[in-house]
């Protein structure tokens, strides 16, 4: 059987190389054969070049370092940097743009002797729920090619769990690893803020983003989680503290673990969804936690306080896509003038003044889709003067309170229990029209980024029409490792990370 | 009416640290465009900004320097604007945090002082700089200044005339000198000015409308430009016209400021906290030990100077200007005790050289001990006071010791009483129509023989020794 390898998690093949019993080369071979085969219709990847990824494999296989990952590919959402690698975030704003740079994710998966594969598709800039919002076309649910796989990170979820991808890193600015992660039937975890460094990931919203996981099962999520994470100099906003033994610390036992279960509004939950959750909690009693009531005040602000410090962010962070030193350029049109008719003064005189703005003008309009379009103008209107006070610093004030209402319910218990979404995977253009709609659909993993704690996302059941659901984990930040138990005991407890989707061939 | 200026003055500091604020690129001025840039101060995407610990080091020095309030916890925020040499869209600078606030400098005027306040001192990046083609039609960026280091230093709006403008700026100048953070260099834009001007009526406390000044490019341009604003406001004034918030922009070459952008122009830059770096608490054992450590600064060096060595308070002011001037007049006084020859010197022969060739005192080396052996020399009756002053000049040209170009030059005078009669003798020999005009009593005669000595002699006789023996001989003829 051709695909056997790819299905096998990442800690089986790891033993596999390290006995003799499985050659990377191929591993690899039979990934790309797979990925060649299925991804035209799932689109999981933008692009994929197997030349390059059959080069990149002598050379890690021969000299690669011998690490917790040696020989195994790992998938990469295309907002991560990787040195000479087109790495666009999924928009004609970046069309060509190969950073001379490797994000310090990438650096630490390679260091292990990973294998890179580049190019997972997302929204654009990460700006949606459903990849739909990619400028290179949506990528298909794999259990269901009329539905979307979530977003933002839906390549790299829509991979994983059709086997085209091994294991992969997605970002999550407000639910974008773990609702694919959902919406797909695998593992996706979204670590503290600041315990994964951010360099090299293209920014969104910088006081919001995180790398993480996304896996077959929680194991490979700990041994992912443990490569990745850790200070890193060149992110001022990476943690020092110590990283735990992710790997080391699953045990199949929550005796004593409390689960803390808050009040949340149910408006828009999908029954199904709300009977999954309830099941996956008689499981966790089962197991030997117990429940505790926590209040999270505020967390109905979530949304409202999300869009305003998320997009004001994303305003900025992407006001440096202006056409000059990289990327997509607006031809000039006619009668623009001549670029830089400014000689010998300091600034350009009028003329090329015009040209200039008009350039700016003419690279946003055409290099950005009408999301980041959406999202900049409403960043830049609650940054302007006279409006900052009303809406972004009032955004802070109640990001504050959310943040204090985690700590306050952590104080009660150690792990929080919610759906990750309020419905299971949607079908495509069914939001795309909607926003409000679609950013509703991050209504449950939005405070998880406010309040910068930790989140994972585990496949628990299916709707009655074949879809995945999944359970959100949430712990106090820099507990990573107790999220994990927590995950590794349900899911060892469950089959459903074992159901692999099945897709017709087209 | 009578109008007084309400005058504050916004000055720009590169620090001269080894690397940028936010990378490891160098930020030194003057490599090939484009050198000294990585992914971080190019502004790639996905690349994050890491504070210099230096560069906040030196900021903490000047900020203590000014007696300025250093803030408990500082943050960096972004000012959003679009132009092509602002590689991120945004500056990284800071806005409702800064680095420090509530600083003065006593400024000199005459005999007196005057403190002018300090706002504040706010730590920002350096954008780059566009280089326009004067052939073709077309514009370059050049990114190695982008992340340069800057302080913003502004003042309080308590400068009351152009001439207490160019005051403050000498002496602001002077403190950042002594701090060594800086070249101070406006030609190479190290340091650069704003000006805020407005006009109100003698006697009333309300501020008018505010007129910023921008592309000033030397202290004397800033006092230019204020009082070509003074006269421009104050005719508009009388003339029972109003004023409304402007910034406009110095032309040199007209000696005239021009608009370029009126309030409702002004932009919008949308500050909000950096999220890339976090709020940083300043370290109260640092600003302590930065404290200790600040070098004597320019006021106390001048009293110092005063009291010390007896000079008059405005050379000791002259003197103090500039570290390396200070440095030179105490390093000269350790090995010729004199201090007003050394003042005189310094002040006169010096400063002149460095006017005469558009230096600054640090741009040209004078040893102390060069200095002093000159001044040893003209004692001794080595060489005269003559040519000790076209000696200095080659000391400066060629950076050697004066000891060194006498002996070299044979420039030593003639002292010897032997070689002198000798001189003296053949002088009168040639000139006999000149020795008949001296004894008819025209004095003028003796300065001509005297002069042909000196030509005859290469300059080398000692002039005064050279009259006496010509004297006697003369009288004794």
């Amino acid at each position: 059987m051709s695909e056997s390898l790819c299905r096998l998690p990442i800690h089986q093949l790891r033993q596999a190389i390290e006995r003799g019993t499985c050659d990377p080369r191929e591993l690899v071979h039979q990934l790309l054969d797979h990925i060649t085969q299925r991804n035209p219709s799932l689109s999981a990847y933008m692009t994929v070049d197997p030349e390059r990824l059959k080069r990149q494999l002598e050379e890690r296989v021969q000299h690669g370092p011998r690490g917790r990952l040696f020989g195994i590919p790992i998938t990469v959402k295309d907002n991560l940097c990787v040195t000479g690698e087109e790495t666009t975030c999924a928009s004609r704003m970046l069309t060509g743009f190969r950073p001379p740079y490797s994000a310090t994710v990438i650096e630490r998966l390679r260091a292990e002797g990973a294998i890179i594969i580049p190019r997972a598709n997302m929204d654009e800039f990460a700006f949606g729920s459903s990849t739909e919002t990619s400028h290179f076309g949506p990528t298909k649910n794999p259990r269901d090619p009329e539905r979307v796989p979530g977003g933002s990170s839906g390549g790299s979820a829509a991979a994983v769990a059709s086997d085209l991808a091994l294991g992969a890193l997605g970002t999550d600015t407000g639910g974008s690893i773990r609702q694919p992660a959902a919406f797909c039937g695998v593992v996706g975890l979204k670590p503290t803020y600041g315990r994964v460094s951010r360099y090299g990931l293209i920014a969104f919203a910088s006081s919001l983003d995180q790398i993480g996981p996304i896996t077959k099962d929680v194991t490979d999520c700990a041994l992912l989680l443990s490569v990745i994470a850790g200070h890193d100099p060149k992110d001022s906003t990476s943690a020092p503290t110590k990283v735990d033994d992710y790997v080391g610390g699953l045990s199949p036992s929550l005796q004593g673990v409390r689960i803390g279960l808050p009040a949340f509004s149910d408006k828009g939950l999908d029954e199904m969804v709300r009977e999954r959750v309830g099941e996956a909690l008689k499981t966790l009693w089962r197991l030997g936690a117990r429940p505790v009531e926590v209040a999270l005040p505020h967390i109905d602000q979530s949304i409202a306080t999300y869009y305003i410090i998320a997009t004001a962010e994303a305003s900025s962070n992407l006001a440096r896509y202006d056409g000059v030193q990289y990327g997509y350029r607006a031809q000039e049109g006619k009668g623009q003038g001549a670029r830089g008719e400014g000689e010998g003064s300091r600034s350009p005189k009028p003329t090329a003044q015009n040209a200039l703005i008009a350039m700016y003008q003419r690279t946003r309009q055409e290099g950005f889709g009408e999301e980041a379009k959406r999202r900049i103008i409403l960043g830049t209107y609650v940054l302007s003067r006279g409006y900052y006070d009303a809406y972004y610093l009032k955004g802070l004030k109640v990001r504050t309170l959310i943040k204090q209402g985690f700590d306050e319910a952590f104080k009660r218990c150690d792990v929080i229990v919610m759906p990750t979404s309020p419905t299971a995977a949607f079908r495509l253009g069914e939001k795309l029209d909607d926003p409000l709609q679609m950013y509703l659909s991050d209504i449950y993993t939005i405070s998880a980024n406010l309040a910068g704690v930790p989140a994972v996302s585990v496949p628990c059941g299916f709707t009655s029409n074949d879809q995945p659901v999944g359970l959100q984990l949430l712990a106090n930040t820099f507990e990573e490792a107790k999220l994990l138990q927590v995950a590794y005991a349900y899911e060892q407890s469950t089959e459903w990370h074992h159901r692999k989707p099945v897709i017709s061939e087209q | 009416m009578d109008y007084e200026p309400v005058i504050g003055l916004e000055v720009h500091v590169q620090l001269a640290t080894a690397s940028k604020l936010f990378c490891g690129c160098p930020a030194a001025f003057g490599a090939s465009p484009n050198s000294q840039t990585c992914p971080v101060c190019l502004g790639l995407p996905g690349t994050l900004p890491v504070l210099n610990q230096r560069a906040f080091e030196w900021g903490v020095k000047v900020a203590l320097a000014f007696d300025c309030q250093l803030a408990c916890v500082m943050k960096f925020d972004r000012k959003h604007y679009f132009y092509p040499d602002l590689p991120k869209g945004f500056q990284i600078s800071q806005y409702d945090q800064p680095l420090s606030q509530h600083g003065h400098l006593d400024i000199a005027l005459g005999p007196s002082t005057k403190r002018i306040g300090i706002t504040r001192i706010h730590m920002e990046e350096d954008a780059g700089k566009l280089l326009h083609d004067p052939v073709q039609p077309a514009s370059y960026v050049d990114f190695n200044r982008a992340g340069v280091p800057l302080l913003e230093i502004v003042s309080d709006p308590d400068v009351r005339s152009p001439e207490e403008a160019y005051q403050y700026l000498l002496d602001l100048k002077a403190v950042l000198g002594y701090l060594k953070v800086s070249t101070c260099n406006m030609e190479e834009g190290s340091l650069r000015c704003d000006a805020n001007i407005s006009l109100r009526q003698v006697g009333t406390t309300a501020f008018g409308a505010k007129i910023e000044i921008k592309n000033l490019n030397s202290f004397k341009a800033v006092k230019a430009a204020l009082d070509h604003e003074v006269h421009r406001q104050t005719s508009l004034l009388q003339q029972g016209g109003t004023l409304a918030q402007q910034t406009r922009l110095w032309d040199a070459k007209a000696e005239a400021t021009e608009l370029m952008r009126t309030k409702e122009e002004a932009s919008d830059y949308r500050y909000f906290p950096e999220p890339d770096l976090v709020p940083f608490v300043i370290d109260q054992a640092l600003v302590e030990r930065i404290r200790r450590e600040l070098p004597e600064l320019p006021a106390q060096r001048c009293a110092r100077l005063a009291k010390a060595y007896g000079v008059s308070p405005y050379d000791a002011q002259v003197l103090t200007q500039h570290p390396s001037l200070a440095e030179l007049f105490e390093g000269a006084l350790r090995l010729y005790p004199h201090p007003k020859p050394v003042a005189n010197w310094v002040m006169g022969e010096f400063l002149g050289y460095l006017n005469a060739n558009g230096k600054e005192p640090d741009e040209v080396q004078l040893r102390p001990e060069w200095l002093a052996h000159l001044l040893e020399a003209i004692d001794k009756g080595t060489i005269s006071g003559t040519m000790a002053k076209e000696l200095f000049v080659d000391v400066l040209a060629h950076q050697r010791d004066p000891n060194v170009l006498i002996e070299e030059r044979g420039l030593r005078q003639i002292v010897d009483e032997a070689a002198l009669n000798q001189l003296a003798e053949a002088v009168i020999a040639g000139h006999p129509e000149s020795v008949k005009d001296y004894q008819k009593g025209k004095a003028n005669a003796l300065m001509y023989l005297v002069g042909q000595c000196m030509r005859h002699s290469d300059g080398k006789a000692n002039p005064r020794q050279v009259t006496e023996v010509l004297k006697k001989k003369l009288e004794t003829a």
